[in-house]
């Protein structure tokens, strides 16, 4: 093996979560009553192409979050030492974006850097012009015909990208007899995307199709990167504070008495503190713990990792109240129920009312408030990166390429390519999760009268 | 009523205890002072004369929550715990890192953040009520569609791109205010307009949608076709009724910002250069000043909770039938 398995933090806890949501899926297939809502969800066309494009994130992320580092076995040396780079499945893929470092910026598609430079010509002369760019339209001789080559190449990758999506939901479409119009939808999202894929996959082989930044990375590669950050933060911080806050706030509003006292005292203790400000304090002093505690990590990439996890678990610590409250006061007014009383009247455990009649009946609670949440955690991260107490300064993330992009305002002409593709992917992800969530939420709310 | 605002202010007490043990645990006792100190004259090639003139000069270099080496009352005070946390009860917050009295500086950012950060909100609340009563007012609509579809378009867009956004049109393209900065009196109005117009702005998607949904759970109620049946216009209805049953749900959700508007808002005022509170803890969380934040982590758990029970006493204004008691 030339290569070692690393896994970080946030991979086992997103391993964790697609185990989680197999197993959900697996256990919702079979029970009829469960899926009802669900295939609510199904039949509204919104919904479905959201989940499309959140599915082509999740893809992208799950790639993300397969870690390795590549062996370098030096000259003369029988020991295996393993490069400090830790690099993902994605990385790999991509690997023409990875490694098409220009030296500054450039612009979208553009085949020379975005300032002038002092060059010497064949002469000897000192002059000032624009150097062409390493690799971006490094193939093209003569500068003048790259608009015609930008074409030729989005047509030809966009064909491809059409036939793919074409012949996948040809195939997919095969078994299933009766055609919807949400399937028709659906088909169509799968063929414009793949098309949009194609073209720009093959135009990013050759160009810089989103510009490079300030250090010539390729902007298209840290849009990628940055979908796994915010998939995350997004995910991972209701995941780790969910069992905390849905066993409190049955617990709370179960047992009534001290335990419900206790409970709200806590939770009201921690939303009366600002969130910005509490996440801000915890923030500064987990910088300070992993500071002074350089020896725990082997790489820069663990460093940053951690960071993002605790900084998911800090998010969560401020947001799980919320739910919390929710859960408290719809146990109250479950616990008065007939069944329950039946329960409690024949000698079931607490516990066992609480796991088998309680829990099944706010788990609608949890979903919608789960689902709602996404797309504000990953608003959150942006703002928190700018106020300096987001994700590590090192991690690609949505909120780190705006405050990179953000001091580049001033700058004349403009640097605009970095905030536009995050602007887009940002909007994209956050547009979808937002639809998803709505579809859920009307799905699951037994408060909406549909008449069925 | 009185006997009521009593007992509520004397449950904000074990509160804002619990909050003040919060923010020890959290500033105190995670990392050590020493931790603190190594990290702020940096990692490597510190010596220990300098981290404890560091913790001198800072008053960490007492005991955290008991001094056996004192005598008498001196146990117990003489402590980090007792001069860092215990003294915010007295809104004594002690110096900042550059040696200036915090309490003073809070004092003064205030006017700033309030000049921002109120008109914000007052507009704001008069525009997003008026579109969700437009949106409600034509439900079902080619228009409420496009509203809320328009809202949900909004909701997703971060407020970073807001703030980058209108600079760059308004001050930038169109030169018609300056970027940044902040002046006194009158002549702030220059640089306070902008921000105060992407604050609204910014809010549009979710705040409508928001206030939209409640009225629209008014408008199933059977009140409300009484006043139809009645033969109430359906502005009538909107306006007089819907509106009137709406306010405490409205009022949960408003109210209890009012107090925290002090704070003013980190992200506009560090873009527009206010020099109000925000920037002051955007600031302080740059330069990793802790007392300046634990200051104002104290600072806005006192004000939300005044926001709580101010939002019990706006019941009582905007619903008769409620009495605290």
């Amino acid at each position: 093996m030339n290569f070692m398995p690393v896994i970080l933090w946030s991979d086992a806890l997103v391993f964790l979560l697609v185990a989680a949501v197999s197993l959900a899926i697996w256990y919702v297939r079979g029970r009829e009553h469960l899926l009802l809502p669900w295939q609510r969800v199904a039949r509204s066309p919104v919904a479905m192409v959201s989940l499309l494009v959140l599915a082509l994130f999740a893809v992208i992320g799950l790639l993300d979050s397969v870690h390795f580092r590549v062996a370098i076995t030096p000259q003369n040396s029988t020991e295996r030492i393993y490069s400090p780079e830790v690099l993902s499945v994605f990385d790999k893929l991509v690997e023409p974006l990875r490694m098409h470092h220009e030296k500054t910026y450039s612009q979208p598609f553009a085949i020379t850097l975005f300032a002038k430079e002092s060059q010497t010509d064949v002469q000897g002369n000192v002059v000032r012009a624009y150097p062409r760019l390493q690799y971006g339209g490094a193939h093209l001789q003569d500068a003048s015909r790259r608009d015609g080559d930008v074409v030729k190449r989005a047509l030809l990758g966009g064909l491809g990208g059409l036939l793919a999506g074409t012949l996948l939901v040809v195939i997919a479409s095969f078994p299933n007899r009766r055609k919807s119009g949400v399937w028709l939808v659906v088909c169509m999202t799968v063929v414009i995307l793949a098309t949009c894929i194609g073209a720009i996959a093959h135009l990013a082989t050759v160009y810089h199709v989103l510009g490079t930044d300030k250090v010539g990375q390729d902007v298209l590669y840290l849009s990628l990167k940055s979908i796994r950050t915010g998939l995350i933060i997004g995910t991972v911080t209701t995941l780790v504070t969910l069992p905390l806050a849905v066993f409190l706030g049955v617990a709370a509003g179960y047992f009534r008495g001290w335990v419900d006292d206790v409970i709200q005292y806590i939770y009201t203790v921690l939303s009366s503190i600002p969130s910005v400000l509490l996440i801000a304090a915890a923030v500064l002093m987990m910088q300070v713990t992993i500071d002074t505690h350089p020896q725990w990590f082997d790489t820069a990439a663990a460093r940053a990792d951690l960071r993002l996890v605790f900084l998911c678990l800090i998010l969560g610590m401020t947001s799980w109240t919320g739910l919390c409250r929710l859960l408290r006061g719809e146990t109250l007014k479950l616990r008065e129920m007939e069944y329950i009383q039946a329960a409690q009247s024949f000698g079931v455990s607490s516990m066992r009312i609480l796991s088998r009649h309680i829990i099944p009946n706010v788990m609608h609670i949890i979903l919608i408030s789960l689902v709602m949440d996404f797309s504000g955690l990953v608003l959150a991260e942006a703002v928190l990166s700018y106020v300096g107490v987001g994700v590590d300064p090192s991690m690609i993330s949505f909120g780190t390429m705006i405050n990179a992009a953000r001091l580049e305002m001033g700058r004349e002409p403009m640097v605009w390519w970095s905030l536009a593709a995050a602007f887009c992917f940002m909007l994209l992800l956050v547009l979808a999760a937002n639809l998803f969530a709505d579809a859920v939420r009307d799905a699951f709310d037994p408060r909406l009268n549909r008449g069925e | 009523m009185i006997a009521y605002l009593i007992r509520r202010i004397l449950y904000a007490v074990p509160i804002l205890i619990g909050v003040n043990l919060l923010t020890f645990a959290l500033f105190f006792v995670v990392n050590t002072p020493d931790d603190m100190a190594r990290m702020q004259l940096g990692i490597k090639r510190v010596t220990p004369e300098a981290i404890s003139a560091w913790k001198q000069q800072r008053g960490y270099d007492k005991p955290l929550m008991f001094n056996a080496a004192g005598s008498g009352i001196n146990k117990v005070s003489d402590t980090i715990f007792w001069q860092k946390s215990v003294s915010m009860f007295s809104f004594d917050f002690g110096y900042s890192d550059d040696g200036r009295s915090i309490s003073r500086e809070i004092v003064t950012r205030m006017t700033p953040s309030l000049a921002i950060a109120l008109p914000t909100f007052l507009i704001g609340l008069f525009v997003y009520v008026s579109f969700a009563l437009l949106m409600t007012l034509f439900r079902g609509t080619a228009l409420d569609i496009v509203g809320v579809a328009l809202c949900v378009l909004l909701m997703s867009i971060s407020g970073l791109f807001y703030i980058i956004g209108g600079q760059f049109l308004v001050s930038k393209l169109w030169h018609l205010v300056p970027i940044s900065g902040y002046a006194n009196g009158a002549a702030s109005f220059k640089f306070v307009v902008l921000p105060i117009v992407i604050g609204v702005i910014g809010g549009i998607g979710s705040s409508s949608r928001w206030y939209r949904t409640i009225f629209l759970e008014e408008i199933g109620k059977d009140y409300v076709r009484t006043a139809r049946a009645k033969g109430l216009s359906e502005l009538r209805v909107l306006f007089t009724h819907v509106l009137k049953n709406a306010m405490i749900p409205i009022l949960t959700g408003v109210v209890v910002v009012i107090p925290l508007l002090f704070m003013g808002s980190l992200l506009t005022e560090s873009f527009f250069g206010i020099p109000g509170l925000g920037s002051y803890t955007i600031d302080a969380i740059n330069a990793q000043d802790f007392s300046v934040v634990r200051a104002m982590v104290f600072l806005g758990s006192v004000l939300y909770i005044a926001g709580l029970i101010l939002t019990d006493i706006s019941y009582t204004v905007a619903d008769p039938r409620v009495r605290l008691q």
